[in-house]
């Protein structure tokens, strides 16, 4: 069994489960959750058998765990058929992208089980398509109920939906080539679909899902353009034939002053903009935040998302063809960086505003996503890759500690029996420290994480070297916008968790919250050793004191991928002037960020007192809890126009007027020419012809019976006569 | 012109203006009665051929035999008014045309005949040979190896032609 | 001498002259009539033929004794039918007796 036989093996145990749980186990939740466990914990199994292969082999950048098969034979050069192949790649991207997906999605499956309450009673009006709503529990001996979390009813289905997800997150990672990517990336658009969507009785689920699939689309049409755009260019879709064909690519493209790489970059770039929910397709992702804890945990921190920047930070090579560190970037490179840029600060202060705690988590990945691109935009691709890996440690922590907060709200909400209450909004909770200690400390470390705490954290780490590469190659803009941005990044991050474990429970539901089950605790144990230890792999070389002492592992791993220029130089080469400026700043921004959100809202006491930040800002507050109004401005500009050109232009116009007026007039003018035909022509022609016929016979027959008269001598007369001309022709014809 | 050619051509024209008149005669017993010399010019021309023997059985049969029989079914079918309507029917311009149309056409089919203008051949010269011809035929009419059958054929259709006239013509009672 | 051609133009003469009462004639007796006059026609065409080409064989008189008692033989069921058809129908008239008619 060869390593790379076991690549192509690791997506297929979810798929396995997702089969077998849809077919088969779908009444029985043990056994689903079992089998999707289990396949995850195989996956798992095999992707860190390949990961330590991968990274115990020596040049793995250079000679990849690689293996393909023929798929489509395409692509004939004379009679030479060139088959179209798939297959897997392991090189040092894809191993540590493989690292944390395993690992995130094997904690989010174990915790998906408490999440949805197994072993808990059914509900007392549970339907298929909303959310668990509490089960009454009756004891009988000391006459006293508690309503109690219900067992989710649609336990099997979710299960086997995340199986899909992981399958498909799988496939991604360890392809070789754009389309599987696509493959995945198609799959994955849809599971979040179905995911987002989860409970279909809600019709803001509904919404949301396909929010989310309608956005994404818009980027994906721009990806498969690009993918039929570097196909046509180069015959290939694989990434090792990317920089060979350096010379066809840097030719321009049919757009003036921009080279096919250059073209295929932006165009697949869109896709990650739709993917990763950068600006301007950023709506759907806070909307996503409909489905289940886990779900955002997994699609919308750890991996979906995720997948965005991997397929950045693999086209990294398309963005920055023909750019050596030092020139001046490349329009695909400035796109990102300024895309990156924005979303970062801009979904930051929008985050700053939100009280759903999900809603917060949502807009800060948002953030964090813009802050990888916007590496990637100025050349930093250690960095990205490296900020990547941390992110989804410490966001997937977070949302699973979210869900573990809701819970536990959500507990003390059956308890009062108060169900207007929100049990998301952050501004409900408070004191949830000593009632949910395990949650509040991890949710802790992944919040320090988040705002980069130093040393301590891995966010720190991979913060510090994106700051670093964007104030050491000279991008000024881009390095005040991130270090503004990861400044707001610190401050919500203390606002969140002052308002939800800190200070004295708001409300008594928060008063009556407990800690979540074991297989929801543990998970985020696990996470948070991750959320602390993972960025010490990557510690810079130039960092005072520790960086003498260990080595930049992430850095020489990552960064002997061959990733640029005409001839495939690593990511090695982009070295950055080192200064301590970046290293101050970053230390600054996050220390301060979250001293001064601590400080604001530490005294907030009353449940539904305006926010005090909010008094200050005043009108912008309004703004920033509305999202900008991004959402009715897209209303407004693109889905009301949409409507109105389905419903009125579409279907009322073209359809039903011009299509359908069209048939009409055929059906009309058809009818006519039928009623022409049959009253000039079948009528007077073909019925007086045949009535003629009838007559004409009669008549002639009513003539011819006047030869029949009885009367002999007239008979004998004819007969005479004819005699006579019978007699003289053959007389004269015959016997002349 | 021999006498001969004279008297046949005087008796032929006389027989046919008879003929004639037959089918045109208005009263039907006019018409019987120029029957009767049609017949008898029929006769003398068979004593012009040398049969006299078929010019005596002429007159006795048709003229006493059958030409009294039309002249009885004359009387027999007569009524007053019958002939004072129109002699002949309505094709009667199609028969004339029809019948000159037979004549002409066996005329015309004989001409083209080379024993069409053959002249008579001489007989045997003695008047012996005359009984012994009207011998040899009855001879002929009674031998079973001549021409017995067609004789007693011909006997059997006149019983049958009497039997029948008897049945057909007879009183219904 | 005359030639057979005379005979035989002349019998056929009262031919036509026969078949023209026959086809003409209203009276059924004078159809009758019309027929005798056909059957002596053909009697003077056999007794010439007989004369002037075989006369030394018997066949020719035969041939006419036996016509000659057919058309007596038809004669007499002739006038016997008309009496008959006359007391039925009170007509010998042949034009009225369209009992074929179709």
């Amino acid at each position: 069994m060869t390593i790379e036989t076991l690549i192509w093996l690791i997506p297929l145990p979810p798929l396995l489960a997702f089969a077998l749980i849809v077919l088969f186990t779908n009444r029985r939740k043990a056994l689903s959750h079992t089998i999707a466990v289990a396949a995850a914990g195989i996956s798992w199994l095999l992707g860190m058998v390949i990961f330590i292969s991968a990274i115990t082999r020596e040049g793995l950048a250079e000679n990849p765990f690689a293996s393909a098969i023929n798929w489509l034979p395409i692509g004939a050069e004379g009679a030479v058929i060139h088959p179209f192949q798939i297959g897997v790649q392991i090189d040092p991207l894809s191993a540590v992208t493989l690292f944390f997906v395993v690992w995130t999605v094997l904690m989010i499956f174990i915790y998906s089980i408490g999440y949805h309450n197994f072993g808990s009673p059914k509900g007392d009006a549970d339907q298929p398509g909303l959310p668990p709503a509490g089960a009454t529990l009756r004891d009988k001996k000391a006459k006293t109920k508690r309503v109690v979390p219900s067992v989710e009813p649609m336990y099997s289905r979710f299960f086997a939906l995340i199986s899909l997800f992981a399958f498909a997150m799988l496939v991604l990672v360890i392809s070789d080539n754009f389309l599987t990517v696509y493959i995945g990336w198609e799959i994955m658009g849809f599971c979040s679909y179905a995911l987002i969507g989860f409970w279909y009785a809600k019709p803001s689920a509904r919404a949301a899902a396909v929010k989310a699939f309608m956005t994404t689309r818009v980027g994906d049409i721009f990806l498969l353009l690009g993918l039929v755009a570097l196909y046509s260019v180069i015959g290939s879709l694989n990434y090792r034939d990317v920089i060979p064909n350096a010379q066809a690519l840097m030719a321009t493209s049919v757009i003036p002053g921009l080279s096919w790489a250059g073209l295929i970059g932006i165009l697949m770039f869109i896709g990650v903009i739709g993917k990763s929910a950068q600006f301007p397709l950023h709506i759907w992702l806070p909307d996503a935040m409909e489905g289940p804890t886990p779900v955002s945990a997994m699609i919308h921190a750890a991996t979906m998302v995720s997948a965005g920047v991997y397929l950045a930070l693999r086209i990294f090579p398309l963005a920055t063809m023909g750019w050596t560190p030092g020139e001046p970037i490349t329009t695909a490179m400035t796109l990102m960086a300024f895309i990156g840029a924005f979303t970062a600060l801009f979904a930051a202060t929008i985050a700053v505003g939100q009280n759903d705690i999900k809603r917060v988590l949502a807009y800060s990945t948002i953030s964090q996503l813009g802050y990888m691109i916007a590496a990637l935009g100025v050349g930093a691709y250690v960095a990205a890759a490296f900020h990547l890996m941390t992110h989804a440690f410490f966001k997937a922590l977070l949302f699973l500690g979210s869900g573990s907060v809701i819970h536990g709200m959500e507990h003390g909400v059956l308890h009062t029996g108060n169900h207007h209450l929100d049990p998301q909004d952050m501004r409900n909770m408070g004191g949830l420290k000593d009632r949910m200690p395990r949650t509040f400390w991890t949710f802790t470390i992944g919040g320090m994480a988040l705002s980069g705490l130093p040393v301590v954290t891995a966010g720190f780490w991979s913060k510090d070297e994106i700051l670093t590469g964007a104030f050491g190659s000279g991008h000024m803009v881009v390095f005040v916008v991130l270090a503004a941005a990861a400044l707001l990044t610190a401050f919500y991050t203390a606002r969140q968790i002052t308002l939800t474990f800190l200070g004295k429970p708001r409300t008594s539901e928060a008063e009556h919250a407990h800690e979540s089950a074991q297989t929801m605790t543990v998970p985020l144990i696990v996470l948070s050793v991750f959320a602390v230890a993972a960025g010490w792999v990557g510690i810079p070389h130039a960092f005072p004191g520790l960086g003498e002492l260990v080595p930049n592992l992430f850095e020489e791993f990552v960064g002997s991928m061959p990733v640029y220029g005409a001839a495939g130089e690593t990511a090695h080469v982009i070295e950055v002037a080192h200064s301590y400026i970046p290293l101050a700043t970053s230390l600054l921004v996050s220390l301060g960020g979250l001293a001064l959100g601590y400080l604001a809202y530490r005294d907030y006491q009353t449940a539904g007192a305006p926010d005090p930040v909010g008094r200050r800002l005043g009108f912008y507050w309004t703004w920033l809890e509305n999202r900008y109004y991004f959402d009715e401005f897209y209303r407004w500009a693109f889905i009301r126009p949409s409507q109105w050109l389905s419903e009125v232009f579409t279907y009322r116009w073209v359809d039903k007027g011009i299509i359908d007026g069209f048939l009409h007039g055929v059906a009309r003018g058809t009818l006519r020419a039928g009623g022409f035909v049959r009253n000039w022509i079948d009528v007077n022609v073909v019925n007086r012809l045949s009535d003629l016929t009838g007559v004409g016979v009669r008549e002639a027959g009513t003539e011819l019976r006047r030869v029949q008269s009885g009367h002999i001598q007239q008979y004998m007369i004819t007969a005479a006569l004819l005699l006579v001309v019978v007699g003289a022709v053959i007389y004269f014809m015959v016997l002349a | 012109m021999t006498p001969l050619q004279i008297v046949f051509l005087i008796v032929t024209v006389a027989t046919l203006i008879s003929a004639v008149m037959v089918v045109s005669a208005r009263r039907m017993l006019h018409a019987a009665l120029w029957l009767i010399l049609s017949l008898l010019g029929i006769a003398v021309l068979f004593v012009t051929l040398e049969t006299s023997f078929f010019a005596i059985v002429q007159v006795m049969v048709y003229v006493g035999a059958i030409a009294i029989l039309i002249v009885f079914a004359v009387m027999l079918t007569r009524r007053d008014i019958q002939d004072r309507d129109k002699v002949t029917n309505r094709g009667a311009w199609a028969a004339a045309l029809a019948a000159l149309g037979v004549a002409g056409g066996l005329v015309g089919a004989l001409t083209g005949w080379q024993a069409f203008a053959s002249i008579r051949p001489e007989l045997a010269a003695d008047s012996a040979a005359e009984g012994t011809r009207i011998a040899q035929l009855g001879m002929a009419l009674v031998s079973p190896d001549a021409y017995a059958i067609p004789f007693e054929v011909a006997s059997v259709l006149l019983i049958g032609a009497l039997i029948g006239a008897i049945y057909v013509a007879g009183e219904r009672k | 001498m005359i030639p057979l051609s005379w005979y035989l133009i002349f019998a056929a003469l009262l031919f036509a002259v026969g078949l023209y009462g026959v086809m003409a004639r209203r009276n059924s007796v004078g159809i009758l009539m019309g027929i005798e006059l056909m059957l002596n026609a053909v009697n003077v065409n056999l007794i010439a033929f007989w004369r002037y080409l075989y006369p030394d064989r018997l066949d020719g008189q035969v041939f006419v004794a036996v016509v000659l008692v057919a058309a007596a033989a038809e004669a007499v069921v002739g006038l016997a039918l008309i009496i008959s058809a006359y007391r039925r129908h009170k007509t010998v008239v042949a034009d009225e007796m369209t009992l074929l008619k179709g």
